[in-house]
């Protein structure tokens, strides 16, 4: 393997670890708040909602 | 200094606080088991390695435009932050072992001594567990200084924030020269994964293109709010364990 991919690897372990579909949903949120602010409407609520919703998921799928 | 600033400094402070109290229990173990010379020989090789990473990352972030290095830095801190905060919350309701710097200090120190021991001169074990133990700590806050300070465009508070609670560690250390067992750590965590994260909703949205209600001031908002928000899931993660241990419905 090259040192690229282990570098790639231990950078993805580093921010992401053991959770990658709040990462996802991160960036879901904010593509979502993108569209939403693009179209004009109001969308600062977007990444407060989804950042209790991913962590309540996250906490759930922890828990079991 | 402004409020952001404010949060800032506070942040990055308590997040470098908790991971010198970390590193410094190891460098610790090792320094009181093996050899003083060769743990501190780790530490600077590991704090040089810091100080090219963040000389080097720190301009580099600073000539990318700030909407885009918002949405970036918002992304991190968002992920970053809700990491910490998970295991702040289950740690808080019981459901993960609260880190003990004094049974981390024992198994430190029990596994330096199985250790073979060197020669005259280098000894390895030593400079590998204080470099990796420094470096693997130090790079959780290189990464808050940089991604704090370039949205702020003020990594230099964010670095002064670091080395003052570097200092306070050491010097604490110092006096009492044993682990800090009584630094209220888990809790210290629980504040940074808020503020980790309140700040990462707050650049995310305003990277993506949104305008806060009341602009810097929304932060007033968010923060207490992640905050409640918090405590109120760890009451419920409390509430649900015992109901499961009970064999009802939470």
């Amino acid at each position: 393997m090259s040192w690229l991919v282990r570098a790639a690897q231990a950078v993805w372990e580093f921010v992401v670890g053991d959770d990658p579909i709040t990462a996802l949903g991160v960036a879901v949120a904010l593509g979502a708040t993108a569209l939403i602010a693009g179209a004009g409407a109001p969308a600062w609520w977007v990444m407060p909602v989804a950042a209790v919703a991913l962590l309540a998921l996250s906490l759930r799928r922890a828990a079991r | 200094m402004s409020g952001p600033q404010l949060g800032l400094a506070i942040s990055v402070f308590l997040a470098c606080a908790v991971e010198a109290v970390e590193a410094l229990t190891i460098v610790l173990a090792v320094g009181v088991t093996r050899s003083w010379r060769w743990a501190l020989a780790g530490v600077a090789a590991a704090a040089a390695a810091l100080a090219v990473i963040v000389a080097a990352l720190g301009p580099a972030l600073d000539a990318v435009p700030i909407d885009a290095l918002r949405v970036i830095v918002g992304a991190l801190l968002l992920v970053f932050g809700l990491q910490w905060l998970r295991k702040a919350v289950l740690r808080a309701a019981g459901l993960k072992a609260q880190r003990d710097e004094v049974k981390a200090f024992a198994a430190e120190t029990d596994a330096a001594r199985a250790a073979a021991l060197p020669g005259d001169g280098f000894d390895g074990y030593a400079f590998t567990i204080a470099f990796k133990g420094v470096l693997l700590e130090g790079l959780e806050v290189a990464f808050i200084v940089l991604t704090f300070g370039s949205s702020q465009h003020d990594i230099g508070l964010a670095a002064l924030a670091a080395g003052v609670a570097v200092v306070v560690v050491i010097l604490t250390g110092l006096a009492v020269r044993a682990p800090l067992a009584r630094v209220p750590e888990n809790n210290m965590k629980f504040a940074v994964g808020v503020m980790l994260t309140s700040f990462g909703v707050f650049w995310g949205a305003e990277g993506a293109g949104a305008s806060w209600p009341g602009g810097d001031a929304a932060l007033l908002v968010i923060i207490p709010g992640v905050l409640l928000v918090s405590l109120g899931l760890v009451q419920w993660l409390r509430r649900a364990s015992v109901a499961s241990a009970l064999g009802r419905p939470a």
